[in-house]
């Protein structure tokens, strides 16, 4: 009676490997495996597109992550596997697009975009000063002044 | 005067801009879930797959050589494929074999459709592993090739195929089954 509790305990942990369909690959090697696990986190799921392959649970992410198993079970590298699936499924299927004229704006516009940002922030500050500058005013200016301050108003300031 | 003007023009190009792709995405172009298509102008792949009919008989691409062909990939899961399947029989009513592979389904569900509204389909592979869906660069259905007499694929369409879609994209390919 003292081990009702494990097996009960035994018995709920046992149903979260019901609930998931855990995918069992036997690799040749730890090198292969490794290339799995490069190649299923650098693929992306194509249905549900903010995921990659390793972390997708939908059903083409699981065929995909079928397909490149049996790739590297064929002795297919991982270029060769990223190769058929780009032929197929075009860069967007990378989450590393290459670097290469199409993407070339992805690459270096940020830094574009960076490098103009500096640029004009430098320019408004060097303007903000220069009107700093001439703000002080010449002694004729400031005559002109004295005299409004001294006029005295016409209209009325009683209230 | 002119400091109002230039930022009112820039809103007015890019409230254009807005409004143009806004309507076209509404005739179906710039769909965000869209991605590049990779195929047009490319040899189609092969496959071999068991038919859903008949396990035993193979559906193959190249046995539809010499004529264009439309290849179509469809599962009972698919709510666009119930509603493309009417056009689809329609196309066949006008002479236009289409072969359709049953994508990642059960085969009798995938029996039980085409048998109660009908088959559209000169023949019909069953691809429960995505095998061809992969090879085809295929992640959604229904999804259709247009594969010409060379085994060229020339168009391609994501969606359910309609009167518009057909138009545009694969009637040429067919003028003379008008």
């Amino acid at each position: 009676m003292k081990r009702l509790p494990l097996i009960l305990l035994l018995g709920i942990l046992s149903f979260g490997a019901l609930a998931t369909n855990i995918e069992v690959y036997d690799f040749d090697n730890p090198a292969q495996e490794r290339t799995y696990k490069e190649l299923t986190a650098e693929l992306r799921c194509l249905v549900c597109q903010n995921q990659d392959i390793a972390d997708s649970n939908a059903e083409l992410a699981q065929d995909m992550r079928h397909k490149v198993f049996s790739m590297l079970k064929n002795g297919k590298n991982k270029q060769e596997i990223t190769d058929f699936m780009v032929e197929r499924y075009g860069d967007f299927v990378r989450y590393r697009p290459p670097f290469e004229g199409k993407t070339l704006v992805l690459w270096i516009g940020p830094f574009v975009i960076f490098v103009l940002a500096v640029i004009f922030m430098l320019r408004a500050i060097r303007r903000a000063r220069q009107q700093e500058e001439h703000r002080e005013l010449n002694t004729e200016q400031i005559t002109q002044a004295a005299d409004l301050l001294e006029q005295p108003s016409d209209k009325s300031t009683d209230r | 005067m002119n400091k109002a003007i230039l930022p009112l023009g820039i809103f007015v190009v890019l409230a254009g801009l807005f409004f143009y792709v806004l309507q076209q995405m509404g005739e179906g172009e710039y769909n965000p879930r869209d991605i590049p298509t990779e195929f047009i102008g490319r040899t189609a792949p092969g496959f071999s797959l068991p038919k859903l009919f008949d396990p035993q008989q193979q559906v193959r691409p190249s046995a539809y050589k010499g004529k264009p062909w439309l290849l179509n990939f469809w599962g009972t899961w698919c709510p666009e494929c119930w509603r493309e399947h009417p056009y689809l029989l329609q196309l066949k009513a006008h002479g236009i074999p289409i072969v359709g592979v049953d994508w990642r389904d059960e085969r009798a569900d995938g029996q039980a459709m085409l048998r109660e509204n009908g088959n559209p389909f000169a023949a019909v592979a069953f691809d429960p592993d995505s095998t061809a869906a992969i090879d085809w660069g295929v992640y959604g259905a229904p999804e259709t090739f247009l594969v010409d007499a060379d085994g060229i694929i020339r168009a391609k369409h994501k969606g359910a195929l309609n009167e518009a879609a057909w138009r545009k994209k694969f009637a040429h390919w067919f003028e003379d089954k008008q």
